[in-house]
């Protein structure tokens, strides 16, 4: 069943926050990496050049403590580091999980190519995956800062499955190991925890699966932890009202980029964790208006009540031109901001959000 | 007594260096992929390409030769992503599969366009200049999946535009060098099947696309086993020499069923290993699968059974795709 997610949003509310009403601001997770950190990442590939690993790190750790000041900068009422380290959201934890093995990139689309794993043997936990990147960015950062990890229901169908006599069995394992690491990272201080699982937007049916893996993430992480479920790019209505029963606080959605056609899915039943309504396209270019944004706000407020909705971007920015994602994200907090002064105000009809006030 | 032959219907992985060499050349988005116009750079580079297909399936021992289709950026729905009277919309997704082609809108007459065939003379100058003692094979979409995966803005009738496309189909057939086994490529027939009543108008359009050449024709279905009535209906009125069963993905009992039940066309394919999947199976393995599925259908025996993979192969890492190619053609040779 849900989780109680009255008893961990207030912790991310900015002291000096200036209204009542208090939408959580935040982000996906990954964002643009400056042209230097690509640089720098192939050049310690280059045998003839005196850039190594210990020039890298440095790299990564400016980059990340550019990042999450820039997310700071905009205003933004939790944080991440942009996920400067991470290549690919599932190359990276493969690298960093036992019985995985890489055999080589294989074509997604076009020319774009991911380097799909192979499980050969049963995942096992060995390092901390993510405890080292939080401690880093929880230390520069001054507002709190959330994790994104990837789910392992994506973890598993999206590697070849050469151990396991079903993807399923796959994908319990692997989630005792997230729950390993939530564990060791909520023991680090983290308060807010990210599971994204954009494949169960392509296997909708098999939604059943990520509720159980759900269970094994959650299984003793304490209520003050937030654990939020991000989903992108799929039909919502299939997995809904099952979401309803997942052990989350809140639902992250890409909504943007279909114009809240799928809104309605959510008005009955009542949503039960909350809600983080992403309000700005991850993957067009224009930075969308301060007006159209909030205009986007309210659409979450026809299925949502303010204290149960969370802004955010429809999905990780990383593809977009870096001033561009900057702009969006300044902008959707900036929206927010107004629209909690107008519900303040009361000038919106929290029963008809879309009324002219 | 049943010829045993290792083939596949193509559609390999680019080689990792293609893989970078193209990017550049070409570019990753949308507009960036291929329109049948390429550059002379990008044309001597496929040109490579195909050269490395015929060598990487002589190596292995394949029976039957494909081009391996590395210019085919959307997959099988290639040969209209690239037609004039076709205009590529949004970026769909391939199936079930983590992959994705561009959508593409027929919004005029489909004439002809010999992209595929210009494709095929030149694997058939490949095997010429080795002197290679394999034979051709052809690869298409068959008419039901290439009508299924795209848009139709032109003909207004689903049956229509089906026949349309087979049409289409047939007059590139036509016009291709000689080739020893045409495979038609028709998963939709599994996933998106037509409705009840409908069958004759798929198997109809399979038809003319069969009699456009005189080589055996596969159809090859897959991921999962078909209806058992459209198998009937397959079995009876496609014109196909052989059908092409997928047994590695979805229940195998029912492609056992459909076959005991309806029997078959006079040659099989067998989709034997997994297209999908990184695990190589041991040519054996494969074999014990032929001979398992042979013995579980009741007659004397097949002219051909093809021994091929379950899927296209694109899907693999290329040292993986390989290995494949290997396995199955060890395993004809240890049921020779």
């Amino acid at each position: 069943m849900v989780r109680n997610p009255d008893a961990n949003r207030d912790q991310f509310r900015p002291d000096d926050h200036p209204t009542d009403a208090f939408l959580l601001t935040t982000v996906v997770g990954s964002y643009p990496k400056p042209k230097w950190l690509n640089r720098a990442d192939e050049l310690v590939d280059d045998a003839d050049s005196k850039f190594d690993e210990s020039n890298l790190e440095e790299a990564h750790d400016d980059a990340c403590r550019l990042i999450t000041h820039e997310h700071e900068r905009a205003g933004l009422d939790t944080v991440v580091d942009g996920e400067m380290r991470r290549n690919e959201m599932v190359e990276f934890f493969a690298d960093r999980i036992d019985g995985y093995e890489f055999n080589g990139p294989v074509k997604v689309w076009g020319h774009n190519y991911f380097d799909k794993p192979s499980v050969v043997e049963e995942v096992e936990y060995d390092e901390p995956w993510l405890v080292d990147e939080f401690e880093f960015t929880a230390g520069v950062a001054e507002r709190p800062v959330k994790v994104p990890i990837t789910g392992p229901y994506t973890l598993g169908f999206w590697a070849f499955n050469e151990a396991y006599p079903s993807t399923e069995e796959l994908v319990y394992d692997l989630a005792d190991l997230v729950n390993e690491e939530v564990e060791k990272l909520v023991e680090a201080g983290a308060r807010y925890i990210q599971i994204d699982e954009p494949a169960l937007a392509t296997t909708p049916e098999d939604h059943a699966i990520v509720g159980e893996a759900l269970e094994r993430i959650a299984a003793g992480i304490p209520e003050e932890v937030r654990i939020g479920l991000h989903v992108c790019y799929g039909d919502y209505s299939r997995v809904y009202p099952e979401i309803n029963d997942y052990p989350i606080d809140e639902f992250d959605l890409e909504l943007s980029n279909g114009d809240y056609e799928q809104i309605p899915v959510f008005e009955e039943p009542e949503l039960e964790p909350d809600l983080a309504l992403g309000v700005v396209d991850a993957h067009t270019a224009e930075v969308e208006s301060v007006e159209e944004i909030k205009r986007n706000i309210r659409q979450g407020l026809r299925v949502v009540p303010p204290e149960k909705l969370t802004i955010s971007p429809d999905c990780g920015l990383k593809l977009l031109p870096r001033e561009i994602a900057y702009g969006k994200t300044e902008n959707m907090v900036t929206a927010a901001r107004e629209i909690e002064a107008e519900i303040d105000a009361g000038e919106i009809d929290l029963d008809n959000p879309l009324a002219d006030d | 007594m049943t010829e045993r032959v290792a083939a596949t219907p193509g559609l390999y992985p680019l080689p990792d260096r293609a893989k970078e060499t193209l990017s550049d050349l070409k570019g990753h988005q949308k507009g960036d992929l291929l329109s049948g116009d390429e550059s002379e750079a990008i044309v001597a580079e496929y040109d490579e390409v195909r050269a490395t297909y015929v060598d990487h399936q002589l190596d292995a021992g394949l029976d039957l030769i494909s081009e391996g289709q590395g210019r085919w950026d959307d997959m099988i729905a290639h040969p209209l992503t690239v037609h004039d009277g076709v205009e590529t919309g949004g970026i769909v997704r391939y199936y079930d599969n983590n992959n994705f082609y561009r959508d593409p809108r027929v919004v005029d007459d489909l004439g002809f366009s010999g992209d595929v065939a210009r494709e095929l003379e030149k694997a058939e100058d490949l095997l010429a200049d080795g002197a290679a003692d394999a034979s051709l094979a052809a690869t298409l979409p068959g008419p039901y999946s290439l009508a299924d995966l795209a848009t139709d803005e032109r003909y207004g009738d689903e049956a229509e535009f089906q026949a349309a496309v087979a049409e289409f189909l047939a007059g590139e057939v036509e016009a291709f060098p000689a080739h020893e086994t045409l495979f038609l490529l028709e998963p939709s027939l599994v996933t998106n099947p037509p409705a009840e009543g409908e069958e004759s108008t798929a198997t109809d359009a399979l038809a003319t696309v069969a009699d456009a050449t005189d080589a055996d024709v596969v159809v090859q279905t897959f991921y999962g086993a078909l209806g058992e009535k459209l198998y009937a209906h397959l079995v009876d009125e496609a014109g196909a020499d052989a059908l092409g069963l997928d047994l590695v993905a979805g229940d195998r009992d029912d492609t056992v069923y459909n076959v005991q039940e309806f029997g078959s066309t006079d040659s099989l394919s067998l989709g034997l290993v997994d297209g999908q999947n990184t695990l190589v199976e041991e040519p054996e393995t494969v074999a014990e699968r032929v001979e398992w599925f042979e013995s579980q259908i009741p007659v004397e025996g097949f002219d051909r059974t093809y021994l091929t993979p379950n899927a296209e192969l694109f899907y693999l890492p290329t040292n993986k795709y390989r290995e494949k190619l290997n396995a199955l053609a060890a395993a004809a040779e240890v049921l020779d």
